[in-house]
């Protein structure tokens, strides 16, 4: 039970320090000639296995019976849904579905869980998918999670698919999470970027760690579906084509199915949140430099001239002055739009965690060795309490708003 | 994912629901808070070493996840209104234990840690059932608390991986607990935009958000209860993990390969008189608005 998944052949090992070079997670020393690994520290990611040149370490890899996956077949795009209106996630997840699919010489498949919202199909056929699985039940007028996850289990365990992609976000975490388990699927959160393997057929699913310190690329190659939720913001959206038109199959479910033991008992929008910024192509944050919560008056004002959002760091957060739904980073929100204007913000590693992804970043500071200038495509070395004023000035005159 | 890869993790009757939190004492029996807690590098710290490309570890401290001290809190402010006792669960490797002595110096009643060596590399599935595992072990209990993700993995897929694998309804996102006797539960949970009250019976998981509380300080006292507390430690045989559910064996992912993204460039920097730098800055961006709709 308790033997190692990764050791080093003393005998093959000539102490040469590639792997020590080689590991990312600087879990591999040399002591007397011959390497050693910290298990403690070891993720098995095998990266030292493949820089020996000598054979000299050898990685337990699963010796998986070989399933049959050849009857596991097309993309699966799960369409977030809320009151009818399809989620914008699942368009960029369609149109990435879409060239997996065709990669794979599958079909491209949506599924919609609702109620009344059998008529949506058809934007999703617009979008790429050639076909949508739709479950219309009163019961499911709303996200819950045990009804949702348990149609969505009976949905993979008899159709079968391939891989079957999420949206990232609050509702698509709690789903498939639930449902990736109870069908033994592999899962990676929150992907950047996803391929297929060419020699296998593979999903290669690449994500940030460590607050996007370190990207890992993450296979499952025994399992199937292959599962995975996708960030936000990062994939293109299939463009609509209304012309198109695809197969819609109505699912009939067991009634037991839809059973959750959780209620909804209200929902409640942000009604502070003019902009939702996980949405926002355009964002207007603010830092400790903002000095008091009236202030935010100023970043409003440029992010409404805009037709942006309103961001803030921690610090700003922390001290009260604008809700933390307005929080960037890696306790807070992960944005990723055209454009990031950061006013005041010193840019501490884990506010970059969440907006470093950004297309373009702008830094506004009075300091010119703030960090955020590191990250920043374009900087102001000024006060933001002029700069802003005249940026929302210019614009709203290029505008002509 | 990245679990402990990186060692480092019936419906009720409605009822009368008010506003505020409301409680009642209706069982005898003792509630029993588990608080699952993953010990994690310190991001802060995290540099990468620019001739190898790779990740410096060398003298990172190790602290808990900052998203699980808000499940501890709020675990113990439970503990304040309704009587009982809060474990703190931990899988990880052996010095994951000062977690939990951590744990302790908040105010948590007791610590487990799970750690063998067959956990290593084991991925949100095998983490969760794991963790799920153990919780079995432990016999009675009330809520299971995580913190929404864990900051090294950020995966958010544990908690509700716990609750799926002992088959419990989930709370995910909890900002805050509206109401909670010893039968069920109301939470508010955080969305995109906006938020919403779910009723729950117990017991059940719940992943909370940093809105939630303000985690308390260590006391004098709690630091010295940790200083003093026996850990127990169980292996996979003692919770009963079946051998292909845990560890590399049992983990449906595998990473195949790990990178350093390519840093991003500084860029260009206007300085000077705000008269000047903004037509340059607006210059160079206007583009991007005109084109976004603006």
């Amino acid at each position: 039970m308790s033997e190692s998944p990764i050791r080093v052949i003393e005998e093959k090992c000539v102490g040469c320090g590639l792997c020590v070079k080689a590991c990312p997670f600087d879990a591999v020393e040399m002591a007397d000639k011959v390497a050693r690994i910290d298990l403690t520290r070891c993720t098995l990611c095998g990266a030292c296995v493949e820089a020996c040149k000598f054979d000299a370490i050898e990685c337990k890899k699963t010796t998986a019976p070989a399933a049959d996956l050849t009857a596991y077949r097309d993309v699966w795009v799960f369409a977030e849904q809320s009151d009818g209106r399809i989620a914008s996630v699942t368009y960029e997840l369609l149109g990435e579905g879409r060239k997996l699919a065709d990669e794979l010489g599958m079909k491209l498949c949506g599924v919609l869980l609702g109620a009344g919202i059998g008529d949506r199909a058809g934007e999703l056929t617009a979008r790429g998918a050639d076909r949508i699985y739709v479950v219309d039940r009163p019961e499911l007028a709303h996200f819950q999670d045990e009804a949702y996850a348990a149609v969505l289990i009976d949905l993979v365990r008899r159709h079968k698919p391939n891989i079957l992609l999420c949206g990232a976000t609050a509702i698509g975490r709690s789903l498939v999470s639930r449902v990736a388990v109870t069908v033994r699927a592999g899962l990676t959160a929150d992907c950047t970027g996803l391929a297929i393997e060419a020699e296998t057929g593979h999903l290669l699913q690449t994500r940030p760690a460590f607050g996007g310190n370190i990207m890992a690329t993450i296979v499952c190659p025994a399992n199937r579906p292959q599962m995975a939720t996708v960030r936000h913001k990062v994939m293109k959206e299939a463009p609509a084509n209304p012309d198109r038109k695809g197969e819609v199959v109505l699912e009939e479910v067991a009634a037991e199915l839809l059973k959750g033991r959780t209620k909804r008992l209200n929902y409640v929008p942000e009604v502070d949140t003019v902009v939702n910024i996980a949405e926002a192509d355009l964002i207007v944050s603010g830092g400790r430099g903002m000095q008091k919560p009236e202030n935010f008056a100023i970043l409003h004002e440029l992010a409404e001239v805009l037709g942006g959002g309103v961001g803030a760091s921690r610090a700003a957060v922390d001290a009260n002055w604008i809700p933390y739904s307005h929080q960037v980073g890696q306790t807070g929100k992960t944005v990723c739009p055209k454009l990031y204007i950061a006013c005041g913000i010193s840019g501490q590693i884990q506010h970059l965690a969440g907006m470093s992804s950004s297309d373009v970043i702008v830094a506004i500071n009075k300091d010119p060795d703030a960090p955020i200038f590191k990250v920043a495509t374009y900087g102001i070395v000024g006060d933001l309490f002029q700069v802003v004023p005249l940026l929302t000035q210019a614009f709203r005159k290029l505008l002509k708003k | 994912m990245f679990g402990p890869r990186l060692f480092g993790l019936v419906k009720l009757g409605a009822g009368g629901i008010g506003s505020g939190l409301s409680v009642r004492r209706e069982r005898e029996k003792r509630m029993h808070f588990v608080v699952c807690i993953k010990q994690v590098p310190e991001t802060t710290d995290v540099r990468i070493n620019p001739e190898t490309n790779t990740l410096i570890r060398e003298g990172v401290a190790a602290i808990v996840n900052p998203f699980d001290t808000y499940a501890i809190e709020e675990a113990l402010r439970l503990r304040e209104r309704l009587g009982g006792k809060v474990t703190a669960l931990s899988m990880g490797p052996p010095q994951a234990e000062a977690a939990l002595r951590e744990a302790i110096s908040m105010g948590v009643d007791e610590g487990v840690l799970v750690s063998d060596r067959a956990f290593a590399g084991s991925d949100t599935w095998a983490t969760s059932y794991t963790l799920a595992m153990a919780v079995r072990r432990m016999g009675e209990f009330d809520l299971i608390l995580c913190g929404k993700q864990a900051s090294d993995g950020d995966t958010a897929q544990v908690g509700p991986g716990i609750a799926a694998h002992l088959d419990l309804p989930q709370i995910t996102y909890v900002r805050k607990i509206e109401e909670i006797d010893a039968h069920r539960i109301v939470a508010e949970r955080l969305l995109e935009d906006g938020y919403e009250a779910i009723e729950s019976p117990l017991p059940c998981v719940l992943t909370v958000v940093k809105e939630i509380n303000e985690p308390r300080l260590p006391s004098l006292k709690g630091k010295l209860a940790a200083r003093k507390a026996t850990i127990p430690t169980w292996k996979a045989e003692d919770i009963r993990a079946e051998p292909d559910r845990i560890g590399l064996e049992g983990s449906p992912t595998k990473v195949v390969r790990i990178f350093t993204p390519p840093p991003r460039e500084g860029g260009e920097v206007f300085r000077g008189e705000p008269g000047e730098t903004v037509p340059q800055l607006v210059e160079k961006i206007q583009g991007i608005v005109l084109g976004s709709g603006g």
